[in-house]
Parts: structure tokens; C-alpha cells; sequence
């Protein structure tokens, strides 16, 4: 491999960590639900779509721009206590799947109203960080990109501080370790879930706003939940830190076998490929990288 | 295979024991096609034959086997394609063709089935995600399943039978009604047979099944290949007497979503489930659609209207999963019992 | 937001035409199969928008067409194949029904046998299959203005002209970055043949569905140094490209968008990325022709527009409404100058669309010159020569930057012949000729 090929090579893989952190990041607020309430959360895209929306929609008509992140982020906290409210509590003991199931009509619901609200057009997100590249040794990197990842991490960093040193962090990994034990000792499940789904609502508002950036604020938003789906299978649905770094093996391996292997398939096979990384590592693997291993019944 | 479809299973000596069934499919076979409108045909009873007939597909993989599939669009898909090809390249009569093409999806199946033996749940769930993608990519990218079709959508083959067209409502109509009605019954002696019993109690405790001597890995390797089998003749109904056009994006992950609701909110392990539940997914919507139309009268600006129905629709799979887990067979079947009470 | 405002403009529109319909016996009918949720929203709202637009004006101001007033409904699509079907279902039962017009390849296709029975004109205004370009086949199907074949060549020219000429596109390279789906797979052998004839070297590179991630695929770009990209784009993929683009150091004005990647939808999202991109386009954008203004005075400041954002108005999809409504009504007045001033069968209404030709002249006169060039539908070519120009964004609006160019009908017109007389071939369908294009069901 001469000197350019091999400059290429790591800027793919560059480019591929730094998208597998976007991945990570909509993985994340998947993580935090299904670990305490085994719920897989299908409506975590409607969320990211909703939260985005009212953002923007708030900036639109003349909100400034920390004003309407505070907003967003009540609204966010708000809907995840409605939800847990009105779908989970009534639903609770149920199996995973109809759980699941009630996510897909909550984002039916979410979807609609998002759209009802604040209309069907396509809007400009501008969060005043340069789309620009710098060169380093001839390597292109994006600044957009590096402070995507920096805000993530700035984000799982918050999280983990506030489930290791606050009460109701604490009751979140009791839950997360054993419900019914949780209950005996008298923690209220419920209140501990409403508070995951507000932590959820916050994360799809961040990655409302930088996937929100990148593709401009409409429909498609919620669809990155496709992108999110692999990374949560091969990282353990139940794993922040699988989550992350499975984030970062999809995004690199995905770039990597588009750019080598996809030429000689004919291409176009990011859709797909991340799923097959991650069902082979399963086969190895039942229960992803860094999963528990639990045994499910539906 | 062939021998559940061909096994009549009605040997049931109290034969009027089942007079609701036999009034309903006499008035589906006779009185539709007799005095139904084209567009109820067309619009309402196609798709929901169609969507029925993958649900009870789908219903014996992940209600009697328990395991969460949410791929089902893609072996619709390649029900579709493979029938569309076999009509193309060979010309065979059309019960061989939907044959080989039930054969083509069951092979298709296995092979996406084969995690099956070693994953479960969410993880399962997911990995049938990449037999979604997977199979929706081939059928674009290779040229050759669409016969090099420039724009990739085909349009359905004239449907013949014993030298008899049926590319009119009425006859595909009962092309449809005659396929779901012998698969249906053919899943029901299948599920009360000795592998639906296997299946049933891999499905309950696998490990105490493996002891008392049910071959697991068999048994779960056969449901895969039986259900998406019989998908796949649910997509050559969707593309071929409903839709009458094929295209891969037709077959996307929501129509695979919509088949999973179709049995969890019809009631998972039973075979009414399936036809409640494409009722519920393909009926309501119209229903809605036309009242609120009714109701409103073109003030409101259809794409309101639309979003409102999703929100409805998307609130009452949540009332009716909090109401009752068993689903709409189960509160057929309470409504049934009140309704011997009382008389 | 705009909810309580858009249920008062329908009311008042629910009003008039059943006023219209009182007074009036002669009604032609357009049944619409418009989408205005879902992930293409900002297309169909648009694109339906424009049309209702002009079909009030045509009724408001000049009282229908000859006395014939356009009435309409709509039925949501999503864009989605069986809701379109279930639509055309639904609608088919309408009396009086002049064109179909869904602007959706998917729901075209699932409803071509269908009109074909019907005999009523199927329009796919700049999109749709190609080989229906061939009337000879196809007699109810109209891919009016351009079809995709044309595109390319009109993309490929517009190019060359930007290079000095056909002869300069020796040794260039050229991207065509495209949308994984049908759609964006339809024009790979056309680049491949314009490259041969040309001299130029092209590299088709795929986004998969929906596009909101292309690294990948930038990075190859950026590898390959091509002269211009041409985005096949659809949705979100846009802007996403636009902005991949930036952040790999790809001149923008060197990305050339196809015919569904023009749109205001597609370039502003992208921000300063989008700055000097260009795309191509059958009708320009603006408000400043005659027939914009008209409605702007006529139908909006009635109350009466259809679009709910304002600042729409003259947006790419409006427009390109606002040139289908002009294609719908005049074929429908060539038709009455034939068979009457009267409600039309939808036969006739096709034989109208067959003689559909609109010189820059007339154009002019409708109040249209430069908002699009001319049209010449014919009973073989359901296309009708449609002309293209070249627009490009300046961070706000688009900005023509081009000429009317004509892309290479004759080149083409051998492809589509072979692929319309396969298909007749496998369907077993006759050629028609001229006489029996003059055949009308009345």
C-alpha cells in the first residue's frame, strides 16, 4: 500500500468512529430503558424527531437559543413522566414483546403529534458549529464531528456520574440488577422509570440536535433509530459502555467494508452490513459483547 | 410440507360443531363475490387476505414457536419476486409456481432462521432485521430479479389456470379466499399435530422439551421454513391479486412491523388472531378515514387527517395491549361465552 | 400553528365549489392522490399546493375552463404504493374524471393496467417510467415534460456547456452519486452510454436508503477527484450529501442535482454547504411571472391559497404544481376545442393531452414565459419534449443560471422504443398508429 492509500485508509476509519458515535449516541437512550424497565423502546426515533422539532420550532419563531434548549429539554422530561404514566405503569408485568409493541404505537402517536404541532416542513438547524474540515497531516477530520463526539462524551460522562453518585442513580442500578429485589427493599419502580424515560427524553434531544444538524430537521430524523438498532445487538441491549463501543466497531467496520468490499458487490451495502457484523458476533456471542446473559421468553 | 396442506383436517364427527366457520366461508365464497362491490374487493378484502395470511405464517413461527421475527416483509418479498421470475423464465402452471415460490421463501427462511439455534428475544428480533435489509438490497441491486426493469418496479404477469383468466377482481378474489383457506386449514392440522406439539413445548421450556426427546434444533429450523413459506404465498398475493405491481420498496421493515401487530393485537398461538388482526390493520384505517371524512366533510386538510388517525390508531394498540394481553381472539371468545350465558 | 387557518381556507374552498356546484352542471373532476406527512411531505405539499392553486384560479377568474368548472378531491398517499391503490379504489367511482396525477412512480405503475380500462390519462409530470414516453404503447400514461432518460442527457449537456462544449467532455470524470432504490438506479445505463459516446469517464457510487449517512461514500469520492458530481438524490440524502461534501473539501458548484434533488427542501437544511450547488429543472423558480402573480392576487389574497406557508410560494414543488396545472387545463380546453365546450370523457381528455403542444408563444400567453419553455406531445411521444435550465442557490432562493437546454431526444428515443415494445411484446399489447390514436371513446 503506497503512502496515499494508507493516509486514505485511516481517514475512513476516522470517519467511521466519529459516525459511530452518532450511532452510539441514539443507542444510548435505548440502552438506559431497556436496562431498567426490559422495555425495547421503538418510539426512541419519534422522540429524537419530537425533541428536534420543538427545538427548532422554538428557535424559529424567535426563542433564544439556551431558552429553548431548556424548554425542549422540560417538554422532554414531561413526556417521558406521561409516558410512564399512561403506557408503562398500566402495562407493567407484561411480556417484553407487548411492551414493545405498545412502544410502536407510542411512536405512532409521538410521530403524529410531533407533525400536528409544529407541521410537516423541513427546517434548518444551525447550531453554529463549523461543518468545516481541518487537515492533519493530510488527513481530513471534521470539526463538526469532534465536537459531536466531545458533547457525547460529555454526555455519558453525566450520566454515569449520575447514576454512580446520586439516590435516585442508585435506585435506577438496583432495578437495572434485580426488580423485585428493588421493590422488597422499597424503592419505587415506578418513580425510577418515569426518571429513566425523562434521562432517555434528554438523550434524543442531543441526538435530535446533532443528527438535526446534520440532515436538517424533518421526517427522516426518526428513521436513525435503523442506524442505532445494530449497535445496540452487538453491544448488549442492556450496556452503556457496549453501547459506545459497539457504536464505534459499526461505524468504523461499515465505512471500511463500503469503501474496500463495496465495490466489488456493487456497493450501497452500509444498510445492511452492520446488521450482518452484528448477528455474527452474536453467533459467538448470544448475548452481544457486553450483554448479560439472561434468559428471555416472549 | 405438502402433506399439512393436503391433510383435511375437518374429520371432526360433530361437524356442525363448527357452524359459525362454515356460514362464514360460505358467505366469503358465495355471497362476496356475488354481491360485494369491486372496491370493498379491491381495497378492503385483497390486502386483508393478503396481511391475514402472513400473520398466520408469522403467528406459528412467533405465537406457537416463540420466536420474534421482524423480517416477515422480506420473505413476502421473496414469495413475490421468485414467483415473478418462475412465471418469467419458465411458464409453469400457476399451483406449481406458487409451490416453488412458498419453496424459494422456506429456503430463504432457513437460512436467516439459523441464528435461531443460538439467539432469543430482542437479539433474534433484531438479527431477522438484517434478512430485512439484506433481501430488500439484493432485489434492487441485482438487475435480473426485475428483469432488468429500468425503473426496478414490475408490473404482475396475466394470472391463468386451466386455461381460465383470472386477472378479473372476482377471480383473484377467490384465487386468494381458495390459497388462505387450504393453508389455514393446513396450519391448523399442523399445529395440532406432532410437530406443532414439539414446537409448542420448545416454545414453553426448551430445555425440559430437549429431555423429554423433542428435537429442538429440527423443530425450530422446520417452523422457520413452514412460516415464511407460507409468507412468502402471502406476498404473492399482496403483489399479484392485490397490488398487481412489485417493488422492492414495497416490502420495507414497516409492512414487516405491521405483521408482527397484526398477531399481537389478533391474539399470539391462534389462528382467528391473525384474520382479527389484518381486520383491525387493514379495515380500521379506511373506516376511520371515511368517517372522518364524513365527519368533517373536506374541511380539514387531508394530511391532518391522517396524522390524527395515526395518533388514534397508535392510542388504541395501546388500549387494547393494556385491555387484554391475549388480544382481540380472546375478546371474541369472552363476547362468545356472555353471549351462551345469556341465552 | 396553522391548523385553524387551513380548516377555514378548506371550509371556504368545500364552500365555493359547492356553490360551483349548484350553479353549474359541467364540472370536470381531479381526483388527487396527494401526500402531506410522512418523510416526502415537503414534495407533496408543494407540488398538490400549486395545483389547487391554479385549478382556483382557473375557476375563480375565468370561471372554469369555458364554462367548466375544475372540481377535486384529495386522499392521502404517504407515498405509499397500497394507500395510492386504495386511493384510486376509492376515487375511481367519481364521475367525470379528466387525469389522474399521484406523482409517485409506485402508485403510477400499480395503476397503469387499471387506467388502461378506465381510459383515462395516468400523468407523471417529470418523473415516471420512461419507455411510457412511447404513446405507441402506452396510450393513457404521460410522463409529461421529462422523463428520466432525458435528465441525464439534459444534466450531461448542461456540463458540457459549462466545459465549452461537447467535444471538451474527452477525459473528464464525472460522479454520479445515486439513491439506492429503483428510482435512483433507473439512469445507470444512460450515464454509461453518454460516457461512451463522449469520451468522459463515469463512477456510479451508491447511498443506501434513506441517506442520512455517507461518509462512505464521499470518502470514494474524494479518492476518484471527479470534475462534477451529479446527486440522484431523493429526501434527506441531500442535504446530507451537500453537507459530506463540505466537510470532505469538494467544491459545491461542482455538484450538479438531478430533477427530485432541486428543491428549496433539499438545499437549505445543508445550511452554507448548499451555497452554489445547482440543480436541474423543468420550470424555474420565483413569483415573478405573470401566472404566479395572478394567483398571488387572486387566490392568496382571497384567503384561498393552498399552501399554508406563504414564503412557499414560487418554491420549486409550487411551481412545478402550478406547470402541471397549466398542462391538465390546457389539454383539457385542446380536447373541448375538439368535442365541446362540455364535460369530457376521459378518453377525450387524452386525445387532448396527445395534441398538447404549447409554443414559447402560447406559453407567454398563459401567462408562463420563462417559468417553463414549451411543451409538443404527440401520440407517439407522451413526453412532449420538454426543455431544462439550470438554477442555483445562493443560501436563500435558487437563481437561474442557465438557458433552456434540449436534451439529446433523438439519442434516447431507440432505448425507450426497445423497452416500450418488450413490454408490449411481453403483455401481448398492439402498437397503436395514428388512427388509432384518433379513435375516442365518448
Amino acid at each position: 500500500m503506497d503512502w496515499f492509500g494508507f493516509l486514505f485508509l485511516i481517514e475512513v476509519t476516522i470517519g467511521g468512529l466519529l459516525s459511530g458515535v452518532m450511532y452510539a449516541l441514539v443507542a444510548i437512550g435505548f440502552v438506559l430503558i431497556y436496562k431498567t424497565s426490559g422495555v425495547l423502546n421503538f418510539a426512541q426515533g419519534a422522540m429524537v424527531l419530537f425533541a428536534a422539532l420543538t427545538f427548532v420550532s422554538l428557535v424559529e419563531a424567535g426563542v433564544p437559543f439556551f431558552v429553548a434548549l431548556i424548554i425542549s429539554a422540560a417538554i422532554m422530561v414531561a413526556l417521558g413522566f406521561a409516558i410512564e404514566r399512561t403506557v408503562l405503569r398500566p402495562l407493567a408485568n407484561r411480556s417484553p414483546m407487548t411492551l414493545f409493541m405498545a412502544t410502536l404505537g407510542l411512536s405512532y402517536i409521538i410521530e403524529g403529534a410531533a407533525q400536528i404541532i409544529w407541521g410537516t416542513e423541513v427546517h434548518r438547524l444551525d447550531l453554529g458549529i463549523s461543518n468545516a474540515p481541518f487537515q492533519v497531516a493530510g488527513v481530513f477530520i471534521s470539526t463538526f464531528d469532534l465536537v459531536a463526539a466531545a458533547i457525547a462524551a460529555v454526555l455519558v460522562a453525566t450520566l454515569t456520574a449520575f447514576f454512580r453518585w446520586t439516590r435516585t442513580g442508585l435506585a435506577f442500578r438496583a432495578v437495572a440488577d434485580d426488580q423485585f429485589a428493588a421493590l422488597a427493599v422499597g424503592l419505587r419502580l415506578d418513580r425510577t422509570w418515569a426518571t429513566v424515560w425523562a434521562a432517555a427524553g434528554i438523550v434524543a434531544l442531543v441526538a435530535g440536535l446533532l443528527w438535526g444538524a446534520r440532515l436538517g430537521v424533518q421526517f427522516s430524523l426518526s428513521l436513525i433509530v435503523l442506524k442505532a438498532l445494530p449497535v445496540l445487538v452487538l453491544g448488549g441491549f442492556d450496556s452503556v459502555l457496549g453501547a459506545i463501543v459497539a457504536g464505534l466497531a459499526i461505524g468504523a467496520s461499515e465505512k471500511l467494508a463500503e469503501v474496500y468490499l463495496g465495490p466489488f458487490v456493487g456497493g450501497g451495502i452500509e444498510g445492511w452490513f452492520a446488521y450482518v457484523v452484528a448477528l455474527l458476533v452474536l453467533l459467538i456471542r448470544p448475548s452481544g459483547l457486553f450483554g448479560q446473559k439472561l434468559v428471555e421468553r416472549f | 410440507m405438502s402433506t399439512a396442506l393436503t391433510d383435511t383436517p375437518l374429520q371432526s364427527p360433530n361437524i356442525l360443531r363448527h357452524w359459525p366457520l362454515i356460514a362464514l366461508l360460505l358467505a366469503a365464497f358465495i355471497a362476496v363475490p356475488a354481491f360485494a362491490p369491486v372496491y370493498v374487493m379491491e381495497a378492503i378484502l385483497l390486502p386483508f387476505l393478503a396481511l391475514a395470511l402472513a400473520g398466520v405464517g408469522l403467528n406459528l413461527l412467533t405465537g406457537y414457536g416463540g420466536q420474534v421475527s421482524l423480517g416477515s416483509a422480506a420473505f413476502m418479498a421473496v414469495g413475490a419476486f421468485a414467483a415473478y421470475n418462475i412465471q418469467l423464465r419458465l411458464a409453469l402452471p400457476l399451483p406449481v409456481t406458487i409451490l416453488l415460490s412458498a419453496l424459494t421463501a422456506a429456503a430463504v427462511g432457513l437460512i436467516f432462521g439459523l441464528p435461531s439455534l443460538r439467539l432469543r428475544g430482542f437479539y433474534l428480533a433484531v438479527s431477522t432485521l438484517a434478512a430485512q435489509f439484506f433481501v430488500q438490497w439484493a432485489l434492487t441491486k441485482f438487475g435480473w430479479f426485475s428483469n432488468y426493469s429500468p425503473s426496478g418496479v414490475i408490473s404482475s404477469p396475466s394470472l391463468t389456470l386451466l386455461g381460465y383468466n383470472l386477472d378479473g377482481t372476482t377471480a383473484r378474489y377467490l384465487l386468494a379466499l381458495s390459497l388462505v383457506t387450504l393453508i389455514t386449514l393446513g396450519v391448523w392440522a399442523f399445529t395440532n399435530g406432532p410437530l406443532g406439539n414439539d414446537l409448542i413445548a420448545i416454545r414453553d421450556n426448551e430445555t425440559a422439551a430437549q429431555i423429554i426427546g423433542v428435537p429442538v434444533l429440527k423443530t425450530k429450523l422446520v417452523a422457520f421454513a413452514i412460516s415464511s413459506a407460507i409468507i412468502g404465498v402471502a406476498g404473492f398475493l399482496w403483489a399479484f391479486t392485490y397490488l398487481r405491481t412489485v417493488e422492492p420498496a414495497g416490502f420495507d421493515h414497516d409492512r414487516s412491523f405491521d405483521v408482527l401487530f397484526i398477531i399481537i393485537i389478533g391474539g399470539l398461538a391462534t389462528l382467528r388472531g391473525a384474520f382479527l388482526g389484518a381486520g383491525l390493520i387493514v379495515v380500521f384505517p379506511l373506516l376511520l378515514s371515511r368517517l372522518s371524512a364524513l365527519a368533517f366533510g373536506g374541511m380539514i386538510d387531508s394530511g391532518v387527517l391522517e396524522l390524527v388517525q395515526r395518533i388514534i390508531l397508535g392510542t388504541l394498540i395501546i388500549a387494547f395491549l393494556v385491555a387484554e394481553p391475549n388480544g382481540l381472539a380472546a375478546i371474541l371468545d369472552r363476547a362468545k361465552r356472555r353471549f351462551a350465558r345469556s341465552i | 400553528m396553522s391548523f385553524l387557518k387551513r380548516i377555514t381556507t378548506a371550509a371556504l374552498t368545500v364552500a365555493t365549489l359547492a356553490a360551483g356546484h349548484a350553479a353549474q352542471a359541467d364540472e370536470q373532476y381531479f381526483p388527487l392522490q396527494s401526500y402531506r406527512v410522512g418523510p416526502y411531505a415537503a414534495g407533496g405539499t408543494g407540488f398538490f399546493g400549486g395545483f389547487i392553486d391554479y385549478m382556483t384560479l382557473i375557476n375563480t377568474r375565468d370561471g372554469g375552463v369555458n364554462g367548466v368548472k375544475l372540481v377535486w378531491d384529495e386522499c392521502e398517499t404517504e407515498y405509499a404504493v397500497e394507500k395510492g391503490v386504495e386511493c384510486y379504489q376509492r376515487q375511481k367511482s367519481h364521475a367525470d374524471i379528466a387525469a389522474w396525477n399521484p406523482l409517485s412512480v409506485g402508485i403510477a405503475y400499480a395503476m397503469i393496467d387499471g387506467v388502461t380500462a378506465d381510459k383515462a390519462p395516468l400523468i407523471t409530470v417529470n418523473h415516471g417510467r420512461t419507455d411510457t414516453t412511447d404513446g405507441r404503447v402506452f396510450p393513457y400514461v404521460f410522463p409529461l415534460l421529462l422523463n428520466p432518460y432525458s435528465e441525464t442527457s439534459g444534466i450531461v449537456n448542461y456540463i458540457a456547456s459549462k466545459e465549452g462544449g461537447l467535444e471538451s467532455l474527452k477525459g473528464k470524470k464525472i460522479v454520479v452519486l445515486y439513491h439506492g432504490s429503483p428510482y435512483g438506479k433507473e439512469t445507470i445505463p444512460i450515464y454509461d452510454l453518454l460516457a461512451e459516446k463522449y469520451g468522459f469517464t463515469v463512477v456510479q457510487i451508491e447511498v443506501p436508503h434513506p441517506g442520512n449517512e455517507q461518509g462512505a461514500q464521499w470518502l470514494q469520492i474524494r479518492r476518484e477527484a471527479p470534475d462534477y458530481v451529479v446527486l440522484r438524490g431523493w429526501g434527506v440524502m441531500n442535504p446530507v450529501a451537500l453537507t459530506t461534501a463540505q466537510r470532505n473539501g469538494f467544491p459545491v458548484d461542482h455538484i450538479i442535482g438531478n430533477v427530485w434533488s432541486n428543491s428549496e427542501e433539499d438545499a437549505l437544511p445543508a445550511g452554507d454547504a448548499a451555497i452554489g450547488y445547482t440543480a436541474i429543472t423543468t420550470q424555474a423558480s420565483g413569483n415573478q411571472y405573470p401566472v404566479l402573480q395572478e394567483i398571488i392576487k387572486t387566490v392568496y389574497d382571497a384567503g384561498q391559497g393552498n399552501l399554508s406557508d406563504k414564503s412557499r410560494i414560487g418554491s420549486v414543488y409550487h411551481n412545478l404544481g402550478i406547470v402541471n396545472g397549466i398542462l391538465n387545463v390546457e389539454a383539457i380546453r385542446i380536447a373541448q376545442a375538439k368535442f365541446g365546450n362540455r364535460t369530457l370523457t376521459g378518453d377525450e381528455v387524452r386525445w387532448g393531452f396527445e395534441h398538447l403542444q404549447l409554443t414559447p408563444a402560447r406559453v407567454k400567453e398563459l401567462g408562463a414565459e420563462n417559468l417553463f419553455h414549451s411543451i409538443n406531445v404527440t401520440f407517439d411521444n407522451h413526453e412532449g419534449e420538454g426543455y431544462v435550465t439550470f438554477q442555483q442557490w445562493d443560501g436563500k432562493k435558487w437563481n437561474v443560471v442557465s438557458d433552456w437546454i434540449a436534451p439529446d431526444w433523438a439519442l434516447l428515443r431507440p432505448i425507450i422504443t426497445k423497452s416500450s415494445e418488450a413490454y408490449a411484446a411481453e403483455k401481448g399489447l398492439p402498437i397503436r398508429t395514428s388512427e388509432d390514436a384518433d379513435k375516442v371513446t365518448q
